[in-house]
């Protein structure tokens, strides 16, 4: 833990993830207005200290909204990752111990997954379903299912030849208690470095999903909705926009500092080749 | 190498097909009768099964899907149920924008982002190299359709330079279709350039490291000589790699990116489709997309294996 810490970037990203995170979680018990109260002889109110961020063109209060939408933003790239995590790990641990059928199944499957970008998942899925933020939720976990089950293949394999696995096998091990007990611990560093950066990506799909409406529908809010509302004003009231849009840089840029943290502070090694920290 | 292409092909073509066969499955599972809904809910049951016999509905599954992808491979996507116009004609005329739209930022991320990637892998550990990094990092952050309200509010309100949106017809005034595209494929280029950097970056710092850099500098080169001579083209390998896959996200990049530029792209031809239910409008349109991304990464690969003789041998990817 102690080692983990003194990487500074790590530090840095992880403490600004957690404060983000925290404003979400807070916004489930508290807002300092009802995300949904329309109030319009109050729209578009400079902040203030009665709206510290101002009001939206519906006159409804920023902060509320960014709270509440940092909230969704968050729990739709998560659960989006643990998706991805759920599906992806075992198939790729399944395609390093197999092999043979099995690893070329896999193979192809990821190929063809990759053939669907998120965008395109969602509109297949609006279309069977009609709009909603679990639209969003399965086509970015739908993306990340491959990600994670090349990753998880691909750290399986270095070890999967390592003495200490054969030693397993020669014991009686099946290949599926190999996976589990030598292989998906040995990979568990490279999942959750790439699942920060999942996550990040995760958060500006979920926006992008949003702002063009496949995504989170009101009266739920989330980041990338409130840049949809904002869209058609956003000439005149630029700061409707601006809170926003920084607000999504700013978590996507902590989380990827400290998904960089995390594997310099994992694996040393990756760390030569890059001296600069925060690149 | 021919043996190799062959292969890749035949891959390509079997992901087409199971790609088909899904989009085709999930939109037959849909409620509802695109007859029933192009006639309205006061249509006779008798101009219902009439419409659906003209529309080949009563034709079971299997043999609509192969007579459709049939038509697909002569160039018929069918006809819209909602703009009574040729599918393929509708898509067509989409793709003048989404596809230059694409081009053109590729273009600008690659003319952008190598340059600077090499800049910062030849000053690595200094000032500049750590400027162009954290830029890159905060560019990888930035959603590029925020990124094109910014580019608006400055380029288009604040300087006037450029129209704020909309876009007029490559055929009436090619230089107002152009200047129409420069705001959005800046938008859409800034992360892909930023990414573009730092794997160039990557790439190159790790290659300079090769024992062949010390040859070449052995040899009598300077640093700068051996790295443009020999480094840079071998750290392209990973670049190029890069470069077919985000040409694919571009592609889709480009449905969100048109709607803050109100531009009539495949995204919003997309979207009609949907809200109208257009279900044949929509199997379209996403299969052209689907066959945009599979062709660039077959084609990222071939020309993978062109650069790199070894990766011919390998039997396994």
């Amino acid at each position: 833990m102690k080692r983990l810490l003194s990487h500074p970037s790590l530090v840095i990203g992880l403490v600004a993830t957690l404060l983000f995170l925290a404003i979400g979680l807070l916004s489930l018990v508290w807002t300092p207005y009802p995300i949904a109260q329309i109030d319009i002889p109050r729209r578009f109110l400079a902040p203030s200290a009665a709206h510290w961020l101002g009001t939206d063109n519906l006159g409804r209060d920023m902060l509320s909204l960014i709270m509440a939408g940092t909230w969704t933003s968050f729990l739709v790239a998560a659960v989006a990752m643990a998706i991805g995590v759920g599906v992806g790990v075992p198939l790729g641990l399944a395609a390093a111990a197999w092999g043979g059928p099995v690893e070329w199944l896999v193979l192809r499957l990821t190929d063809f997954v990759f053939a669907f970008p998120a965008v395109i998942a969602a509109i297949l899925i609006t279309t069977l379903i009609g709009p909603g933020a679990v639209n969003a939720i399965v086509a970015i976990g739908i993306f990340n299912i491959p990600v994670f089950a090349r990753v998880a293949r691909g750290g399986a394999l270095s070890i999967a030849t390592l003495d200490f696995v054969a030693a397993g096998r020669l014991a009686g091990l099946g290949n599926m208690l190999i996976a589990w007990r030598h292989l998906l611990p040995n990979v568990m560093s490279l999942i959750i470095v790439q699942g920060t950066i999942q996550m990040s990506l995760g958060i500006l799909s979920e926006a992008g999903l949003s702002y063009i409406g496949l995504g989170t529908q009101p009266p739920e809010t989330s980041l990338g909705l409130m840049l949809k509302d904002a869209q058609s004003v956003f000439l005149i009231h630029p700061w409707l926009t601006m809170v926003p849009g920084l607000c999504i840089v700013l978590i996507v840029i902590a989380l990827n500092i400290a998904g960089d943290g995390l594997r310099d502070a994992i694996d040393p090694r990756l760390r030569q080749g890059n001296p600069n920290v925060l690149a | 190498m021919i043996l190799f292409t062959l292969r890749r092909f035949l891959g390509f073509a079997a992901t087409l097909l199971v790609a088909a066969l899904v989009i085709f499955w999930l939109l037959d599972l849909l409620p509802g009768d695109p007859a029933q809904f192009i006639l309205g809910i006061n249509a006779t049951p008798d101009s219902v099964a009439r419409l659906r016999v003209q529309m080949g509905l009563d034709v079971p599954a299997p043999e609509r899907f192969v007579s459709w992808v049939w038509g697909m491979l002569q160039g018929d996507f069918g006809m819209s149920y909602t703009q009574r116009a040729p599918v393929a004609e509708l898509i067509w005329a989409r793709l003048a924008v989404t596809l230059p739209l694409s081009i053109f930022a590729m273009v600008i991320s690659i003319v952008v982002g190598l340059p600077l990637g090499i800049l910062a892998a030849r000053r690595r550990g200094k000032l500049l190299d750590t400027a162009i990094m954290v830029t890159a990092q905060t560019g990888v952050a930035i959603p590029n359709f925020w990124f094109g309200m910014l580019l608006t509010l400055v380029f288009a309100v604040g300087l006037r330079w450029l129209p704020p949106g909309g876009f007029t017809p490559w055929n009436e005034d090619g230089w107002a279709s152009l200047r129409g595209l420069i705001l959005p494929s800046l938008a859409l280029a800034l992360p892909q350039a930023s990414i573009l950097a730092r794997v160039m970056r990557t790439a190159l710092v790790d290659v300079t490291g090769q024992d062949y850099i010390r040859t070449a500098r052995a040899k009598g080169l300077t640093m700068g000589e051996a790295v443009w001579r020999h480094g840079v083209r071998n750290a392209l390998l990973p670049v190029l790699t890069i470069l077919g896959l985000q040409f694919a996200y571009l592609v889709a990049g480009t449905i969100i990116v048109e709607n803050v530029f109100y531009l009539p792209g495949l995204g919003r031809l997309i979207y009609t489709a949907i809200s109208e239910r257009d279900l044949i409008l929509v199997r379209g349109a996403t299969i052209i997309l689907i066959v945009t991304v599979t062709a660039t990464m077959l084609l990222t690969d071939i020309a993978y294996a062109l650069v790199d003789p070894r990766l011919r041998e390998r039997s396994t990817p």
